[in-house]
Order: structure tokens, then C-alpha cells, then sequence
């Protein structure tokens, strides 16, 4: 189709052929998957008889660049930008979901990052077990930095303050939640001997033996793997834990095939696409610029009312463990969290609300908002360090 | 044989499909380029219509894969017609038919079962492929799917290779269950579809429902745009308001306003589960019907 445009391409269009390419270049900027054949489809779309007249340009090339949704949303403020606006790029990429590094502000969230672990552990000393204590004062710390990753694991999350601990800390995190895939998916593997015949299948196999049945097949039960959803508090009460289980969370959306991530504090965001980014951190910075609530309370409620009304549907199906990560100091109604649970539960295998406040000594669930979820909760589990994360996966399994 | 794109867009109105601006480029773009084209949006914004109109506009032929999870090759592309391989195999070695005569019988076109995939590529004329709802499908189907739609050729151990006699014009539906690959993405066109604007909806009315007048018909659109907007759990798509159109058609209503009691009553066809029904009361049914005018 195209090789009929390519000859007189040259001659006619150079400076269509030089927009376009600078179009395509615009687009990708923007996080779109475009490629050669994308551009020279184009190309022939720019030179038919159709871009005589303009106003079926726009469109054409939407259905053509465009591959999903949130492509489709942001394509025409794109387009019009470049081809009505000539020279506004810079400002495009910036309102566009960056796929590009910015330089200056990953090494913002890189500053930020252990200046938050390194600050706070002295606030919550005090509450601290025997083990914590240790790892506070600066002997502890430096040991640490020695120690064996057993160790490592069960220390709580508040008290790794010394950044190559963290590093490690966060290195074992992403490996937990690739060893929780390789569980999850061997265990498809042993259930694959049937137990059932499949006569169809049987008697096609035998036709070569004049119908008389020699070999047997098989009917096997296909597990598929199971989907996680994981809801992450970002807020204030939980900023200690953060940096943590961000990495968490990229290691989950990274190895699992299917896995959403959400963070919300006063309002709800879907990131799993920024977790998606091959270099790991980059996502782990542009998560956690993103993790950094504004200082404002936590909506539970309402961000998982949000979660409900637009995420729920597509990305819940009958095989998903929901996964809350949160300590449940909610500052909105109790009652709206409630409500929003029950509507969670009714739609999804199980849930799992993770709390660091649990591995606290002398913990018991007062928080109102904690009280009025507890009811939909399948299983109510520390977090407060890999070990007790680690201790999840059987549980996990055995959906 | 290219079609113009106003041709196109002329060819939808008269087949009864009310299109959005854009999809007649798109369904331009598809013939000219030769490519499918996925179309995704909301349960019920009509994205199975357009494959239907597609095939009346080109006054071919709609073949249609519905597809499901555990969809297997066998009940999308071909399958062999087991009884009656296993019967012929009796009878010929009752009249004493050597093996390999019997074997070679066997195993040809009469004994093909054709399921939509493989019929989509034998057909004389080229026909309209709707594959329906294919993020149900299984992440191994796709990547079979991918496969056909590049080549369009098949190949079937006992019988070889079949070629494409036509390559089908093939349409892709999803409700993004689950995330369809990219490289499936890249392979299609694509085409959003959203909710009806308030005047198209109207004209779908108008165009679906015998006997109904322009004033009731917008009054319907207005009514349904203002409960898309309430918080439902299943919002209704463009089937239910003609439902609804239908049943106030049939009721002989002239306007809305005259009869609340009448419209509550009817947001059945609407409000497709229960906690729906128990949020929309008569007094917010009164409210919606208050933006109708």
C-alpha cells in the first residue's frame, strides 16, 4: 500500500514528510508507541486524497498513532499543540506523563528518599522493642550495614536508617515479590495432570487407530495466575514506610503479569504505568514524588469510593487478592469506609489489609476507621518487616 | 476498490448507523490501509454496531467470533468432524478399502468443520470479521490471533496450508477486562467510542424506534445523559435507552413531564441492579427529570 506513496514522496512532500517526523518524534515523547510503519501509514494518509481535506486529518492520524485510551485522551491536545502552535514542544512534554528522565527532579526524590528514612526514626524511638533499640543508636547502625540479610529481614522497616541497609532492604523487597510470582506460578504447574477425560480430544487422537481408543487425553484444570491489587497509603502516618514499599510495589507490578498499584493519600492514583518503567529508579523516584502527600489527613474512604466508581470494574476480576497497605488513621467518615469495603469485598476474592502498626508492641486496632473495615478483612497482617511480608506468601498461594 | 470517506459516512446513514464524527475516517482509514481496527469504550456504547454496519455498508458478509475465556483454536479456526471421520472408517473397512485410502479420505474438506477464523479467510467475497470482546480471550489466543492477522494464511497438520482467498476487513471489540498486548495495539487502528452526545442519541431514537416523535426523543437523551451522570454501578448503555424508548413509545407518551410516576416506573429499563433501582428514588428520578426541559 505504501510503496506506491514512496516514490514521489520525496519530490512532493519534503516539508510534509520533515512535520510529520517531527510529529512522531512529539509523540513519542509523550510516552506513545510509535513506530516506522505507524509514520509511513501516515505518511500515505498525508499524501492521499483525504488531507485535502484537513478537518478528516486530525482524526485519521488519532486512529493511527493512538493504541490506547489514555492515548486517545491527550491526542488531540497534542496534536493541536504542534500543528497549530508550531513551536510550544517543551511545554507539551511537560503536561504529558513524562517517559524521558527529568534530571533535576529524580535527584530531588533521590535527596529526599533517605533524607526521610534517615530524619524520622528518632520520633518513634521511643516505642521501639529491644531489637529496634539496637539498631537505632549509631552502634547498631553500623553493624547493620554488616549483617546477614536474615537479619536484615527482621528488622523493623522504621529503624534501617543506613543507606546501603536501605538499599538492601529495598533490593530484598523487589526479590520477595518476584519469589511470590515464582509460587504462585509453579503451583499452576503441578495442578496441570488431568484428572478428567476429554473424550473429544481422546477420540480425535485414536481416529488414526480406526476409532479404537489406545491413547488418552486428558482434561486439565487451567489455573490462571492470580491477579494482585495493591492500595498503598502515602500518607503523613505512613511516610516511615513508604520509600519501602514503593520498591515493594515495583517489584509486584514488575514481576507479576497481573498487577495493578494505586497510591492514595487525600486522593487516589493509579500508577502502576509509572511502575512500569524499565529503569528501576526512575520509577521508584517518580513514584515517590508522587507517594509525597501534601501533609493533608488520609481519605480511606473516599479514595477507595474512587477506586470503586473508576478503577474497580477493569481492574478487579473473580480471581484478585486486593491488597490495602495502610494504617488505617482515616480522617474522613468511618461509616463512608465502611460502606466502600463492603462494596470491595462483594466484588473481589479477598482482602488483605497490611499494617505496620501491627508489629508495634501493645497494638490493638483503635483507629475508628481501622474498626470499620475490620469486618470485610480476610486477613488483618503486620508489615512492619520483610519477614512478616515473607510470611504472606503461603497465604497468598492458597487463593 | 477504495471507498472515498464521504461515501462512507453517507453509506452509514443509510444502513440506520447513527456514526460519531470520527468513525467514518477510521473506517476509512482501515480500508485504505489495509489494517483491523480495535475499538474499545464502555459495556453498551455500541462498538459490536459498528462491525454490523461495516458489513452493510460494504454489503458483505459478518462473520462474528465471540470470544470467551478458554477460547482454543478448535472453537475459533477448525475442528475435525470426529463422528463422522470414526463412522466412514467403519463402513469403508467393511467393504475392505485399504488403510491409506481410508486415511486420505478422511482427512479432507468434507470432514472440516470451519469455525469463524478459518471461514473469515475462504470466503469468495471478503467479509466483515467481527472479533468480539477479544480481552476475554486468553493471553495465548491473542498471540495466535496476532499471528493470523499478519499472515492470513493457516495451516492444518493433516491437510497443509491454506491460503486467504480474501483478507476479511476485521474489527476488534474490548472492555479492557484486561490489558490486550501492545504488540496487538500496534498491529490495529484504534477508535474510542464514547457515550452518545445528547442530538446523536436522540437520532438513534429516532432512527430505532417506530413511532416516536422528535420531542420525546430528546427528552429520552436528556433523561438518560443526566443518569449516566449519577453514581451507578452499571451505567446504562445505548441498548437500554432505546428499551426505554421503546416502552415509552408503547405507553403512548407525548411528554416526559406530564408523568413522573410513568417515567420512574420505567427506569427499570435503565437501572440494571438493585442497589441502582434503591439509589435512584422517585424524588432523584424527580430531580433528573427536572434537567429534562
Amino acid at each position: 500500500m505504501d510503496s506506491c506513496f514512496r516514490g514521489n514522496e520525496r519530490s512532493e512532500m519534503p516539508g510534509a514528510r520533515r512535520r510529520l517526523a517531527g510529529f512522531a518524534r512529539t509523540l513519542r515523547d509523550n510516552g506513545f508507541k510509535v513506530g516506522l510503519a505507524e509514520t509511513s501509514d501516515a505518511l500515505a494518509v498525508l499524501i492521499s486524497p483525504a488531507a485535502a481535506r484537513p478537518i478528516s486529518l486530525k482524526p485519521a492520524l488519532r486512529a493511527l498513532f493512538c493504541a490506547t485510551h489514555s492515548d486517545w485522551e491527550r491526542f488531540d491536545e497534542i496534536f493541536d499543540a504542534f500543528w497549530r502552535g508550531g513551536g510550544m514542544r517543551q511545554r507539551q512534554i511537560l503536561s504529558g506523563t513524562p517517559s524521558a528522565g527529568h534530571a533535576p527532579a529524580r535527584r530531588l526524590a533521590e535527596a529526599a528518599v533517605p533524607q526521610e528514612a534517615l530524619g524520622l526514626p528518632d520520633r518513634v524511638e521511643r516505642r521501639t522493642d529491644g531489637e529496634g533499640e539496637a539498631a537505632a543508636d549509631g552502634r547498631g547502625r553500623r553493624e547493620g550495614a554488616t549483617r546477614a540479610e536474615a537479619l536484615l529481614s527482621a528488622l523493623d522497616l522504621r529503624h534501617i536508617v543506613d543507606p546501603d541497609e536501605v538499599a538492601a532492604t529495598h533490593a530484598l523487597a523487589a526479590r520477595l515479590a518476584r519469589t511470590m510470582r515464582a509460587r504462585l506460578v509453579r503451583r499452576e504447574q503441578v495442578r496441570r495432570r488431568g484428572r478428567r477425560l476429554d473424550l473429544r480430544r481422546t477420540i480425535h487422537r485414536n481416529v488414526s487407530h480406526g476409532g479404537t481408543l489406545i491413547e488418552l487425553a486428558w482434561r486439565r484444570r487451567k489455573i490462571k495466575p492470580l491477579r494482585l491489587v495493591v492500595l498503598l497509603d502515602a500518607s503523613g502516618s505512613m511516610n516511615l514506610y513508604t520509600a519501602f514499599f514503593v520498591r515493594f510495589l515495583h517489584g509486584v507490578v514488575d514481576s507479576f503479569r497481573e498487577a495493578e498499584a494505586f497510591v492514595f493519600h487525600t486522593r487516589l492514583a493509579h500508577v502502576s504505568p509509572s511502575l512500569r518503567d524499565r529503569d528501576v529508579t526512575r520509577a521508584v523516584d517518580k513514584l515517590a514524588l508522587m507517594a509525597q502527600g501534601i501533609g493533608g489527613g488520609t481519605r480511606i474512604g473516599e479514595s477507595l469510593a474512587t477506586f470503586n466508581r473508576w478503577h474497580a470494574r477493569r481492574v478487579i476480576n473473580s480471581r484478585t487478592a486486593l491488597m490495602i497497605v495502610s494504617d488505617g488513621y482515616d480522617t474522613g467518615e468511618p461509616a463512608r469506609l465502611g460502606e466502600e469495603m463492603r462494596r470491595l469485598r462483594r466484588r473481589c476474592r479477598k482482602i488483605i489489609w497490611l499494617n505496620p502498626l501491627i508489629g508495634w508492641r501493645d497494638y490493638s486496632p483503635q483507629a475508628r476507621g481501622m474498626q470499620a473495615a475490620l469486618p470485610y478483612v480476610d486477613l488483618f497482617a503486620p508489615a512492619h518487616n520483610l519477614e512478616s511480608l515473607a510470611a504472606l506468601e503461603p497465604y497468598l498461594a492458597r487463593i | 476498490m477504495t471507498l472515498k470517506r464521504e461515501d462512507i459516512s453517507d453509506k452509514l446513514a443509510a444502513v440506520g448507523y447513527v456514526a460519531d464524527r470520527d468513525i467514518a475516517t477510521a473506517l476509512w482509514l482501515m480500508e485504505f490501509l489495509k489494517r483491523p481496527l480495535l475499538l474499545e469504550g464502555e459495556a453498551g456504547v455500541g462498538k459490536t454496531e459498528v462491525g454490523k454496519a461495516l458489513a452493510a455498508v460494504h454489503g458483505a458478509e459478518l462473520i462474528r467470533l465471540q470470544c470467551y475465556e478458554g477460547l482454543d483454536q478448535n472453537a475459533a479456526l477448525y475442528e475435525w468432524n470426529y463422528q463422522r471421520q470414526l463412522l466412514a472408517i467403519k463402513t469403508r473397512e467393511g467393504i475392505g478399502e485399504n488403510a491409506d485410502a481410508i486415511e486420505e479420505h478422511i482427512f479432507s474438506e468434507k470432514y472440516l468443520l470451519e469455525r469463524p477464523l478459518l471461514a473469515a479467510i475462504r470466503r469468495a467475497t471478503p467479509p466483515v470479521l467481527l472479533i468480539d470482546e477479544v480481552d476475554r480471550a486468553d493471553e495465548e489466543f491473542e498471540a495466535f490471533l496476532l499471528e493470523l492477522l499478519s499472515d492470513f494464511q493457516v495451516s492444518i497438520p493433516e491437510l497443509g496450508t491454506i491460503k486467504a482467498t480474501s483478507i476479511p476487513r476485521v474489527v476488534l471489540t474490548s472492555n479492557g477486562t484486561r490489558e490486550l498486548s501492545d504488540a496487538l495495539r500496534r498491529r490495529c487502528l484504534y477508535h474510542y467510542i464514547d457515550f452518545p452526545e445528547v442530538d446523536r442519541e436522540a437520532k438513534i431514537i429516532l432512527t430505532r424506534t417506530l413511532g416516536i416523535d422528535t420531542t420525546l426523543a430528546l427528552q429520552i437523551a436528556r433523561m438518560v445523559a443526566a443518569v449516566r451522570k449519577e453514581d451507578l454501578r452499571k451505567v446504562p448503555g445505548v441498548a437500554e435507552t432505546l428499551d426505554l424508548a421503546a416502552t415509552l413509545a408503547g405507553l403512548e407518551m407525548q411528554d416526559l413531564r406530564q408523568e413522573p410516576e410513568a417515567v420512574y416506573e420505567t427506569m427499570i429499563c435503565l437501572l440494571k441492579t438493585h442497589e441502582d433501582r434503591a439509589r435512584v428514588t422517585r424524588e432523584v428520578s424527580g430531580r433528573l427529570l427536572g434537567k429534562v426541559a
